[in-house]
Formats: structure tokens, C-alpha cells, sequence
């Protein structure tokens, strides 16, 4: 946004005293056309990759390969009879899906696609998304207590649970790569590991090497950052296994079971749109973000305009690879139980993180990335 | 065994780890302020996981189960009205629709009583006919319930991978009858057809495929982690109770009892082939929890195409329907008699009263849908909501031969 705002200064002088109304006004336009295709695309991924797993074709009729269907399904809901049950809360029923799905809508914000290229480079980025991202809660738990139905307040009673137990490990496993870079803002955690040897992002040559690569792969500890960020994240977005809040066969469809038409729709859009953005946090912060190959950058600004579109290329395709990952789990593995949910946050994610962060500060501390005596 | 029965059910199964409200043990609440009340849930006649039009009233405790109560006859069709009504030749194709994920196993059980009583000799190649039949509907029907029972611990896929074998079959016995679920194959006296051919050399195919694809089966689902974490020591059945409770079939040998009507009361003729009749060992957890029931369904999957591999070396030329059945269709010898057969899920008995009458005097039919049913009550309190729907799960029933 910073980008167009300068835009809009240099460019049109009439243009000066609106520039940052007018940057506001087309930056959420992007979002939200941004959100709305890629959750149609998610959905189209989602449904082909488990007919994959399944032995089907998944959607093959509504354009080639069924890319249209998630389209058509979105129209189909958009034209469904907007139903309220005749017990439930009203307001608070009407108003859920748009608080739910607020938080994954605005994460996308901080999210940085390319060097130049996010909407706004919030300093505490890693702070604002673990944040914005805990108000979908609030919708969910809207949602199953306004419905008037026992099934959705279940869902929304374990959604809160869960979320709450899960958000601590995530937070903890984004803390360490904040003690490696220094910085809890997401584009110079990513532009941590791309700096190159001397330090100088600007005066790098068109391919260089960076020493510090992903930090993924920075050291043990920030490795098993990434894993525990990545199982909470599956959590947070209530995917198998923890899809408990919307388990099927328990709970028929947890806490949106009351719900039809477009408000439903934005429901699915929450889910698909925390997908994207816990993938994007991970790609980001543990997967170098926009580097192609770990210890391997470009510089893609040298490249104008074409390099910032390759950039957002490879920060979506490593994003994209992170839902498919999401989506191959959902398909393969059953689902938790609720207590077996709680235990494996209280029990071994947040000690394993805590463990994690102490020994990644003694290591920053001591200057140590390896092993002890080693490097 | 006689003893076992009589003996009182133990009260309390080993897997309840949760103390209920009202138990000296539980620890009084610290809150006093806060009102706390039991939460009554429906779950069903519509509802994902109780696999047809069952009703359980559930009484909930925050996700522990305090009490649970089945309720049935959503699908009551009077079939043993119906049995009494019309002839017992007519009456063949309603007992398709009892258990119709395993009709072929229900039209032989009805088929063998009735010529048990007419005194009919069934001719040795429409015995073997029938062998391969029901064998083959069995591990359809087996299919049916592990693919489900993924469903029902959240798994998707595996369910999938149970219908393309399912398919198979049902493709197979649509070649020698002409229908999908309920065949209407096995006649009083013998089989509706000869085999087809190419029939036989197909079923040796599928087999072949079938044993490898059950190990990928296996790889994806009997041995997943998660999955034995939900199933293994949960729902914890003892031999007593699933003897007091009259339980048969996999969820009897899955509590660790070797009994299979098929080895000891031999129809048709089980006793010429060589099978193993597997018993849940306890080898995840406790012997009779879901994970020894599901388990079972599975060796049993093996055994039965053992048996079908030895029904189609042994089968010999011949008749396929007995010459003297026709006058069944006006009178019949007086008599009465019960008879069970294994059904994949369970003792499927019919007990028949003929006064000489083309029709019978008294059709009724133990159905092990039912009987297994009636344990829900007594293991779903203390356990959690989940839990309550892998149990549910775990003893495979099939409404229609629930409520009849």
C-alpha cells in the first residue's frame, strides 16, 4: 500500500491530499477479490486433490477439469433462500460469519507476497496475525451459541478450546525465528533470510547466495519451530485431524449447521482463507518467502515489474504447496479425539516448543546455528 | 460356555475412565455458584454416523456420555407378519431387505430353514453356488462396515478405497442374478441360475487383487496411529457381557470367543473347506474393544476368499435346483424348527411353524443387528461423545434388520 501511496503522490499531484483513502479503497479491493479467487481455487484444489486420494475425477463438468464448479457452487449459495432458524439470536446469528470471517480477511494485510508487494508492512507482523487471526473465535462462538442447537454450540464449545490450547504452541514455535532474525515484522523476517553475505539487499547481483537460507532450515531448533507451527496451524484452522469443531460423523456439521446460503459461504471463505494464511505465515517466516531455493536468491527487484510477479510466483507456489500438504492430510487421517486433541497441545507441543525457544536463545546467545563446538 | 451365561454381567467395563456425576468418587464441584445441568441430545433417526434410522437419546456431561438409549422402529416393515401372509416361496425376496448389505446371506438362511422342514435335498453343485454367493456378499458386507467405520472415526479415504472392492463384487453377483443389493438369488430347492461364463475365472481374478488391495487397506487405515489411538481399549466388550447380551458374530469372536455357526453347526457344506475363525486378541489394546471387532471383519475378509478359492476347486458339475419343489408352492410337510447361519453380522436365525400350509404358521426372526444393538445402553455411558460414535460404529448394524 506504501507503494501506491507514493504512487498516487508522484504521479497524479490532485491526487496527493487522497492518496492514502484511495490506496485503502484498492488495496481491500485486492484482498477481497484476492480471498474470493483464491477460495474458489482452494476449494477446486481441495475437491480435486482428494478425488485424487479417492479413486474419483472430482468435478469434471463445469469448465475444463471442473475449474469453473466452485464458481457455480458460489453462485448456487448466493441465490439460496436466507434462512434464520425461528429460535435462534437473531443479531448475533446474522453478524457471526462476517466476525469469523474478519480475522482471516484482515491477516491478509501483514502478509508480504514479494519485496515490494504486500499491503502493509506491519512492524509487529507476526504479532498482528497470531492476533487478528484469534478474532475468527469470536464468530465461531457466535455462531454455535446464537444457532440454538446443541450440535453447533459442541462445535463452537471445541473450536474455542481448541483454538485457545493451539494458538500458545503456534505462538511460542513463531517466536523462535523471531529471536534468530530480531524482528517480529514478516518482510524483514523474510528478508532476513535472503540477505546476502555482505549484508547489502540492494547492491545484490541478479542470483546470489545467502548464508542464512531458510530458517526452516536454520538451525535444529527453528526446524522443529516449523513443524510445531505447522501441526497448531492445522489446529487453528480446524483441519483434520483436528477437525473436531465440524466433525461429520459426531457432531453432523458443528457449529455452522444451522447455517445456509451466503452466510455459510462465508464460513467456507474463513476456512479457506485461514488456510491461506497460516501457509503463508509458514512459507514466509520458516520458507524463505519469495527465495526460490534455500540458501539460493534472486534479486528480484533488478527485474522491475516481471521479477515482482516472478517473486509472487514463488512465495503462492510454496504457499499453495502448504495447503495441498493441509489438504493431503485431511484426506489420509482420521480424526482426533477431543481429549487426545488437548494432549498433544498441552502435552507435547508446547513443552517440545518451550524446550525449542530455550535452547534457540541460549544458541543466539552463544552464537551457536548447528551443533555445539561445530557451527 | 453354559455357565458363562448365566453369569451376571460384570458391572463395570474396564475401559470407563471417567468418574460420573453422582459417584461418591467424583470430587464435589468447586463452583458452587455456577449451575450445572445435563445436556439431553437426539443423535439421529437423521444423523451421520448411526448408519441408518437409528435414535440414540444421549445424556451428555460436557463430552462424556452419562446415559445412552437406543431407540428403534423407524424401519419397522412387519416382515414376520409379512412372513406369515404370504407363501414361503413369495416370501423369499423380503428377506433381502432385512440386512441389505448382506441379502444373499439372508435369502439362504430363510432358504435352508424352509427346506429343512420340506425335507428338500439341494443339489451339491447349487450348495456351492450358494457357497460362493454368500461368501462373497460377506465380504462385501465387511467391506461395507470397515469403510464406514473410517468414516465414522473421521477418515474419508479408506472408504473409498472398501466401495472400488465392494464394486467388484456387486458387479460379480449382478452377472449371476441380475441385481446389485437385494438378489433374490437363493431359491427354496437350489439357485435362481448356473453360473455364467467367465464368471468363475473372474472371481479368481478379483480375489487376487482383493488380498493385495486388503494390505494397502491395512496400511492406510487398520494400522494408523490415530486410528488405533481411537479405537484400541475403547468400548470394551467381556466375553461375560457379550455373552449375557446374546451378542454373536464378529463382536462375539472380537471379545475373544471362538464361535462361528459355520464350524459349529455346520450348513450347506462349511465342513468340507479349511478355515480359521479369527478371534480379536487385544493385540492394539483390550481384547473386545472396537479395534479387536474392526479387526476381526478383516481376517474374516481373508477367510471367506479362502473359502470361496475352495468352493470353486471342489464344485462339480450337476443340477442346480432340487426336482421336488414345485408342490411347495400349494402345500408344505407340518412341522416347525429353527435354524441359524452365520450372517456377517452375526447368528441370523429363523424359527418356522408349517401346518402343511403353502405359507407359514409362525415366521420369526432372530436378527443379530438387534441383539448386538442392545449392548449400546451399557457401554456408551462414560465414554466420551466420540467415543460414543466409534462404538456405535464398531457393532456394524443394519436398521432395516434392526426394526424388521
Amino acid at each position: 500500500m506504501d507503494a501506491l501511496v507514493s504512487l498516487f503522490r508522484d504521479s497524479w499531484h490532485w491526487a496527493a491530499g487522497t492518496s492514502f483513502g484511495v490506496a485503502l479503497v484498492i488495496s481491500v479491493l485486492f484482498i477481497v477479490a484476492f480471498i474470493s479467487v483464491w477460495a474458489m481455487f482452494g476449494v477446486w484444489l481441495e475437491r480435486k486433490a482428494s478425488a485424487d486420494f479417492q479413486v474419483r475425477l472430482g468435478p469434471m463438468e463445469v469448465g475444463p477439469h471442473g475449474l469453473l464448479q466452485s464458481l457455480a457452487d458460489g453462485l448456487k449459495l448466493a441465490f439460496k433462500e436466507d434462512l434464520v432458524p425461528k429460535d435462534a439470536d437473531r443479531f448475533l446469528f446474522v453478524f457471526a460469519p462476517a466476525v469469523a470471517f474478519c480475522g482471516a480477511f484482515a491477516a491478509f494485510v501483514a502478509i508480504p507476497f514479494s519485496p515490494a508487494f504486500n499491503v502493509v508492512d506491519v512492524d509487529l507482523g507476526v504479532f498482528f496475525v497470531i492476533a487478528i487471526t484469534a478474532i475468527g473465535v469470536i464468530g465461531v462462538l457466535m455462531a454455535g451459541w446464537s444457532s440454538n442447537n446443541k450440535w453447533s454450540l459442541y462445535g463452537a464449545m471445541r473450536e474455542a478450546a481448541q483454538l485457545v490450547s493451539y494458538e500458545i504452541p503456534s505462538a511460542l514455535a513463531l517466536m523462535i525465528p523471531v529471536l534468530v532474525t530480531g524482528s517480529l515484522g514478516l518482510r524483514s523476517i523474510v528478508e532476513f533470510q535472503c540477505m546476502p553475505s555482505d549484508g547489502d539487499l540492494k547492491a545484490a547481483s541478479l542470483v546470489y547466495l545467502s548464508p542464512n537460507g531458510w530458517l526452516a532450515l536454520y538451525s535444529p531448533w527453528t526446524l522443529v519451530a516449523f513443524i510445531v507451527y505447522y501441526v497448531a496451524s492445522l489446529a487453528e484452522c480446524k483441519r483434520a485431524p483436528f477437525d473436531l469443531p465440524e466433525a461429520e460423523s459426531e457432531l453432523v456439521a458443528g457449529f455452522h449447521t444451522e447455517y445456509s446460503g451466503l452466510r455459510f459461504s462465508f464460513f467456507f471463505l474463513e476456512e479457506y482463507g485461514m488456510m491461506f494464511v497460516v501457509s503463508a505465515v509458514a512459507t514466509a517466516v520458516f520458507l524463505g518467502g519469495w527465495q526460490p531455493l534455500p540458501w539460493l536468491s534472486i534479486n528480484f527487484a533488478t527485474l522491475g515489474f516481471v521479477g515482482h510477479l516472478l517473486a509472487v510466483g514463488v512465495f503462492l507456489a510454496k504457499t499453495i504447496f502448504l495447503v495441498w500438504v493441509q489438504i493431503w492430510m485431511r484426506w489420509t487421517l482420521p480424526r482426533l479425539r477431543v481429549d487426545q486433541v488437548m494432549v498433544m497441545g498441552y502435552k507435547y507441543l508446547i513443552p517440545i516448543t518451550l524446550v525449542a525457544l530455550t535452547m534457540m536463545a541460549c544458541y543466539v546467545a552463544y552464537g551457536i546455528r548447528y551443533v555445539p563446538g561445530i557451527g | 460356555m453354559a455357565d458363562a451365561v448365566t453369569t451376571a454381567p460384570s458391572s463395570s467395563s474396564p475401559a470407563r475412565t471417567f468418574i460420573l456425576p453422582g459417584d461418591p468418587l467424583r470430587p464435589p464441584d468447586t463452583h458452587v455458584d455456577v449451575r450445572t445441568q445435563e445436556l439431553q441430545i437426539n443423535m439421529g433417526p437423521q444423523h451421520p454416523s448411526t448408519h441408518g434410522v437409528l435414535r440414540v437419546a444421549i445424556w451428555v456431561d460436557g463430552e462424556i456420555v452419562t446415559r445412552a438409549d437406543p431407540d428403534i422402529g423407524y424401519l419397522h416393515r412387519c416382515a414376520e407378519k409379512i412372513g406369515e401372509s404370504v407363501t414361503n416361496i413369495q416370501y423369499v425376496p423380503y428377506t433381502d431387505r432385512y440386512d441389505y448389505l448382506a441379502a444373499m446371506n439372508n435369502n439362504l438362511g430363510y432358504c435352508l430353514a424352509v427346506e429343512r422342514i420340506a425335507e428338500v435335498e439341494v443339489p451339491e453343485r447349487a450348495q456351492y453356488i450358494r457357497t460362493i454367493a454368500v461368501e462373497l456378499n460377506r465380504i462385501a458386507s465387511h467391506l461395507m462396515a470397515v469403510g464406514t467405520y473410517g468414516l465414522d472415526v473421521g477418515a474419508f479415504t479408506p472408504f473409498f478405497y472398501a466401495f472400488r472392492e465392494r464394486e467388484e463384487i456387486l458387479r460379480i453377483l449382478e452377472w449371476i442374478c441380475g441385481a446389485r443389493l437385494t438378489y433374490n438369488f437363493i431359491r427354496i430347492g437350489g439357485v435362481m441360475r448356473d453360473a455364467p461364463e467367465g464368471w468363475i475365472p473372474d472371481i479368481l481374478k478379483f480375489l487376487d487383487l482383493f488380498e493385495s488391495r486388503l494390505d494397502e487397506f491395512n496400511d492406510l487405515l487398520t494400522h494408523n496411529h490415530i486410528f488405533v489411538q481411537r479405537t484400541a481399549n475403547v468400548g470394551v466388550i467381556t466375553l461375560e457381557d457379550a455373552l449375557a447380551y446374546g451378542i454373536t458374530g464378529p463382536m462375539l469372536r472380537g471379545s475373544g470367543l471362538r464361535y462361528d455357526l459355520r464350524r459349529e453347526a455346520p450348513y450347506l457344506l462349511y465342513d468340507r473347506f479349511e478355515f480359521d475363525v479369527p478371534i480379536g486378541t487385544g493385540i492394539k489394546g483390550q481384547v473386545g474393544d472396537c479395534w479387536d471387532r474392526y479387526w476381526v471383519r478383516i481376517l474374516e475378509m481373508r477367510e471367506s476368499a479362502r473359502i470361496v478359492r475352495q468352493a470353486i476347486t471342489q464344485m462339480p458339475a450337476g443340477e442346480i435346483m432340487a426336482k421336488n419343489v414345485r408342490h411347495l408352492a400349494f402345500k408344505s410337510k407340518p412341522g416347525e424348527g429353527y435354524l441359524g447361519t452365520e450372517n456377517p453380522r452375526g447368528e441370523l436365525g429363523y424359527y418356522l411353524i408349517s401346518e402343511g400350509q403353502p405359507n407359514s404358521y409362525r415366521s420369526r426372526i432372530r436378527a443379530p443387528s438387534f441383539c448386538n444393538l442392545s449392548i449400546l445402553g451399557k457401554l456408551l455411558p462414560g465414554t466420551m461423545l466420540a467415543d460414543a460414535v466409534a462404538i456405535i460404529g464398531s457393532t456394524d448394524i443394519v436398521l432395516g434388520e434392526v426394526d424388521r
